[in-house]
């Protein structure tokens, strides 16, 4: 670890100052940014502890939304009782990651913005487009059973790891930064990046920004989802393949149909073809298979992890079936 | 008073541990300590070029930086013994020289004021290497394979009874498959550290070691100092499951960094580098064919294993040593061969041979029971061996049969049905699966000394060491009923090198190696009081014979006549004594073969040797002749397994283990220590591990987030039971080992269940869900 210099800030606009000087860093619960340190695969000059910011609230708003603080704890999220109603695939993702002691500590902000875990971008004696721009991709051609199958480019194959941002990316999150220059807001499917060419570029979030805020909108039959996690063990693991699904139906029919899959994109994805094919279809078995398959279908493995293609179809029909049952 | 020995009663060093404080080696506070910090090699075969030091030199708080350049040259050692100190890396003394071997080997230390600073300035130093090709890979170095000589302790690797060869092609059933199991790692709570510390040529060194003496013995030889010199301490140690039981680089270079620097310095190595500098559990492939006759009767069993080591030492998975007891058969043929890889060196691991032996032979016979269409419990009691057929000796106590009868009748096994994929649960299919639990029961020699002190407690030294099994509770139960003392009386010191030597925590040999002297000790003690107040016209047992008295809570008195006697603390104040001594040695050994080695002389040993000429404790212990029998520790796995047949996941419902360990000592170490092993078969099983890159050979999970051990979730009802049977010739206490046995077995049994379940016949572990979807 290189040494680095602290400062605790007590407002939204002191840490965007702070955040004007090269190589700063906010920390929020630190579970992932000391890691990062400790490894040495992050090494800020300056740490900003934002934790004494009034980011902790958890708001109905006016629309039926909801307005969420950029410092709330991951379980504080998971157990209010409006997210366990209203959006019970938010609460479920939530308490599927990590470990309670974790999840006491890591922050709404933090889990957004957590990297990948992809076991070459830990260790510096490898290879790494992500952690050293150009340097190579030991992933690619090495051990490769976690990494993704879906938006992979010849740069990178990293899964985005969160849950949380699963069940987000279904429900169409809305992700409320503040800089220097004021408010700005940014449709969760924009706020992480593709690897493409440029792997270290994570997410569309500017240096001297801060996360204040996560809108979910109003999305009233969201009471009827899931977040289905398949992993090595049965908890504190990431996952192989995930699925958080949010039907609409009525009368047998699908009228509204939100699915994002997990532990198989680079980014949390959002499955728009699996979509498209529920959406007025019947609730059936049927459905569901054609859903996976098509999205599915821009999924290419690697030499350990083609497993995932079927088992990311196989999730995510299981998820559409333990939440739209069948016709 | 009841004896102790048999009562559940807590651990004695609990409160210190959930409190904090009881002291790990990395620990110790000592005045004006430097922190060391290991660069390691980032090439897999090799050597390195050079090492520039000049940035790092000048960072705040750097005190120096140790390499191959300026380090102390160290001495061979000759020892292959962890109990008399084996270096687990017996061609590389760290920093002796250029060459690399594996990645993740020793290159340098640098040694700072504090830790942090120490860490700052090892990113700064540059090493460059001369690559070599490096042996990559297990499967394309396969062909290389040779025979080793030996295994651990000159164990044998090629065993052969009658032609299995031919018995198989006549065989009327037969399987014949390819069982593969992965790298392990230990993955011990408490870290590899050490602190060394100089006070001129004297060292004191603390210690993460499952052994005391072993270290003590290693860095006798290898710093070339006297042994009278040298101090080790490990008085707690957070688990070693194998990995402190040979010595790794750590402890050797703690001593020569503090030595170079003058200064004390401690170095933990860390979490990612025990996963390439200090020991696993090595890959194996296990070529099993079954022969038998249409009844299920075993004609043939050849067991055929390859595993790997390093270039730098040779250590032998024995995985099918078992095989050439397990089972009565006539024709058997068990070999080992070993392919070099540039990787560390791998070392024993919780049962080492037998936790992977036992889970190829057991889903073998598994895979001939269904072949054969008999049950698998049947068909371990049509081929239940009455006695040790290679050695063709009698087994010292074996209640194997009970221990199948009370798991399956735990488990429920009538519930089974042996069609697969006919048993369900909601989404589940449910399996059923069984196997045999074996590891040898081991003991060997061991010393330790016993004082009774005037106050009337009384203490028991002994240069063992409890390395989180419970040896320090268990031994305080041996020692009080032998004192005849309740526990609270009781202290038992373990963990320092300057105790009589006891034996290494390894081969689950401990409770069955300095149990009997620790017993023989206190009981001469005892002796020595009685004959004292014999002797004593001031006592009431004046004149009376030794034989005519005993021993009960504290006192001595008649046997006939409690009423007349006095207590401990009475006769040694009558006669101005601040305490009483006595120290015995047990020589026996079921293991070495011909007359045991005298202590040297001079040594404590020595002292203890002579004097137990007259324990009678020691003397009846040692009359037992051993050599006709064959002390193994027996048990039956049962699991109840639940499949997702979509999604390929596992859920352990039930596990049942029913132990034939001899006498248990205490019921709730006993079961925790057979639930650990069961524990660790899970993660065998299931999850557990580790991945070496494909291109360069570097382990590439090395952290606990990348190599999944078992968590509770995974963990079910777990049910142990004992049979509980005092081994007759063990020793007197009649307890074999209990560290290992538990995760022999578990992993097939669970293998066994899920193909129960699913029809599906994983040979491959882990059994991780892309297996089960496949
Ligand atoms: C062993 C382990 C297992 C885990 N398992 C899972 C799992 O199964 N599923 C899962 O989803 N996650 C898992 N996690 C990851 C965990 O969810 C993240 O570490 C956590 O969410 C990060 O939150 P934090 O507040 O601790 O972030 P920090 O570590 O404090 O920060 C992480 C990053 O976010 C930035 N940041 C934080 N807040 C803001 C803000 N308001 N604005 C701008 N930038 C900000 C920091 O600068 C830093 O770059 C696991 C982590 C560990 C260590
Ligand atoms: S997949 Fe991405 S994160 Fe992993 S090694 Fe390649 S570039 Fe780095």
């Amino acid at each position: 670890m290189e040494p680095f210099k602290f400062i605790r800030v007590q407002d939204d606009q002191s840490a965007i100052r702070a955040a004007l000087t090269i190589g700063t860093k906010f920390i929020a619960g630190g579970t992932n940014m000391l890691d990062l340190m400790k490894l040495n695969i992050e090494a800020p000059k300056q740490v900003v502890d934002i934790n004494k910011l009034s980011l902790y609230q958890i708001e109905e708003l006016p629309n039926g939304g909801i307005r969420i603080g950029a410092l709330v704890k991951n379980s504080d999220l998971a157990y209010h009782p409006v997210i366990i109603k209203k959006y019970p695939v938010l609460s479920e993702a939530l308490l599927s990651g990590a470990s309670p002691q974790l999840r006491n500590m890591a922050s709404v902000g933090g889990n957004l913005m957590q990297r990948t875990r992809c076991p070459y971008f830990y260790n510096t004696d490898f290879a790494c487009n992500k952690r050293v721009p150009g340097s190579g991709c030991a992933a690619i051609d090495g051990y490769n059973r976690n990494n993704a199958i879906l938006g992979t480019s010849d740069k990178c194959i990293a899964t985005h790891p969160s849950d949380m941002c699963v069940a987000m990316a279904a429900l169409g999150a809305i992700i409320k930064v503040q800089g220097p220059k004021g408010l700005r807001t940014i449709p969760f499917n924009e706020f992480h990046l593709l690897p493409g060419q440029t792997p270290h570029l994570e997410h569309s979030l500017r240096q001297d920004e801060l996360i204040t805020h996560v809108e979910i909108p109003p999305i009233p039959y969201a009471t009827r989802s899931h977040y289905l996690k398949v992993r090595d063990r049965t908890s504190y693991e990431f996952a192989l393949a995930s699925a958080a699904v949010i039907l609409d139906i009525q009368n047998g029919r699908i009228q509204h149909a939100h699915v994002a899959l997990g532990g198989v994109g680079t980014k949390p994805w959002r499955a728009v073809l699996a979509e498209k094919v529920l959406t007025g279809a019947v609730a059936n078995e049927q459905t569901y298979r054609t859903a996976a398959e098509a999205t599915l279908s821009q999924a290419k493995g690697f030499k350990d992890n083609t497993f995932k293609i079927e088992l990311a179809k196989r999730t995510l029909v299981r998820a559409l079936t333990i939440t739209g049952g069948m016709s | 008073m009841n004896p102790s020995i048999g009562k559940p009663i807590d651990r004695v060093d609990g409160k210190l541990k959930v409190t904090g404080a009881a002291t790990y080696a990395a620990e110790f506070p000592i005045k004006n300590l430097a922190y060391g910090v290991s660069i390691t090699s980032t090439i897999t075969k090799g050597r390195i070029k050079n090492i520039d030091t000049r940035q790092a030199q000048k960072m705040p708080g750097v005190i120096g930086i140790m390499t191959s350049e300026n380090s102390m040259q160290l001495h061979y050692p000759a020892g292959s013994d962890p109990g008399n100190g084996k270096f687990a890396e017996k061609d590389l003394l760290p920093l002796q020289n250029d060459r690399i071997f594996y990645g993740g080997q020793h290159v340098a230390i640098v040694v700072a004021e504090t830790f942090e600073q120490a860490e700052q300035a090892a990113a700064l130093v540059k090493v460059e290497y001369d690559q070599q090709p490096a042996a990559i890979g297990f499967e394309k170095n396969i062909a290389s394979a040779y025979k080793p000589a030996s295994g651990l302790g000159g164990a044998e690797t090629q065993i052969k009874r009658g032609d299995a060869e031919m018995a198989l092609q006549t065989a009327a059933v037969k399987t014949d498959e390819t069982y593969t199991t992965p790298v392990y790692h230990h993955n011990a709570m408490e870290l590899h550290a050490t602190i060394a510390q100089w006070d001129g040529d004297k060292l004191t060194v603390y210690d993460a070691t499952q052994s005391v003496m072993g270290v003590k013995g290693l860095l006798t030889a290898t710093l070339g100092i006297p042994s009278e010199k040298v101090q080790v301490y490990a008085l707690y140690i957070g688990g070693g499951f194998g990995s402190k039981g040979f010595t790794w680089a750590n402890t050797l270079l703690a001593p020569m960094a503090a030595k170079q620097f003058d200064r004390p310095v401690k170095l933990v190595l860390s979490r990612q580098q025990v996963f390439s500098a200090a020991g696993r559990r090595t890959q194996t492939v296990q070529k099993i064919a079954l022969g038998a006759d249409q009844n299920g009767k075993l004609s043939a069993i050849k067991h055929a294993t390859t595993s790997e080591t390093s270039f730098v030492d040779e250590f032998v998975e024995t995985a099918g040593l078992a095989t050439s007891m397990l089972y009565s058969c006539s024709n058997v043929d068990v070999s080992h061969e070993l392919v070099r890889l540039n990787r560390g060196t791998p070392c024993p691991t919780r049962a080492p041979g037998e936790a992977p032996g036992t889970y190829a032979l057991e889903v073998a016979m598994d895979e001939l029971a269904y072949k054969l269409k008999i049950d698998p419990l049947q068909l371990r009691l049509i081929n239940y061996a009455d006695i040790e057929e290679q050695k063709k000796k009698q087994f010292s106590e074996k209640s194997l049969k009970e221990c199948y009868e009370r798991g399956a009748e735990a488990i429920g096994w009538t519930n089974r049905k042996a069609e697969p994929g006919t048993l369900k649960e909601g989404n589940y299919l449910v399996g059923y699966g069984m196997a045999t639990a074996t590891y040898p029961a081991n003991r060997s020699a061991s010393t330790a000394k016993a004082t009774l002190f005037a106050d009337g407690h009384a203490e028991i030294l002994c240069g063992t060491q409890d390395i989180g099994t419970g040896t320090y509770t268990v031994m305080t139960q041996v020692a009080a009923d032998a004192f005849a003392l309740p526990v609270e009386k009781v202290k038992v010191k373990l963990g320092d090198s300057s105790y009589p030597k006891g034996a290494q925590s390894g081969g689950s040999q401990v409770s069955a190696s300095v149990g009997p002297p620790i017993r023989a000790a206190a009981l001469g003690a005892i002796s020595k009081l009685i004959n004292l107040a014999i002797s004593d016209s001031a006592s009431p047992l004046h004149g009376y014979k030794e034989e005519d008295i005993t021993a009960d809570n504290g006192r001595i008195h008649l046997k006939n006549n409690p009423n007349n006697g006095e207590t401990y603390a009475q006769i040694l104040n009558r006669k101005g004594l601040e305490k009483l001594e006595a120290q015995a040695k047990t020589n026996v050994s079921t293991r070495q073969q011909g007359p045991p080695v005298p202590a040297p002389p001079g040594s404590p040993e020595a002292k203890a040797e002579e004097e137990s000429k007259n324990n009678k404790a020691v003397q009846e212990d040692e009359k037992t002749d051993r050599k006709d029998y064959a002390f193994h520790s027996f048990g039956a796995q049962f699991v109840k397994v639940l499949v997702d047949p979509d999604l390929g996941t596992v859920k352990v419902d039930k596990i049942v283990g029913v132990m034939d360990i001899g006498t248990v000592m205490n019921l709730k170490t006993a079961t925790n220590q057979i639930m650990g092993g069961m524990i660790f078969g899970i993660g065998m099983a299931l999850m557990e591990n580790t991945q070496y890159d494909p291109n360069n050979g570097r382990v590439v999970t090395r952290d606990l987030a990348q190599y999944l051990v078992p968590v509770h979730a995974d963990i079910p009802e777990i049910e142990v039971h004992f049979i509980n049977k005092p081994d007759p010739y063990i020793s007197p206490i009649g307890a074999r080992g209990i560290g290992e046995i538990g995760i022999t077995g578990i992993t097939a049994a669970i293998a066994n269940a899920i193909y129960n379940a699913t029809g599906k016949r994983v040979r491959d572990l882990p059994i991780t869900p892309d297996k089960l979807i496949a």
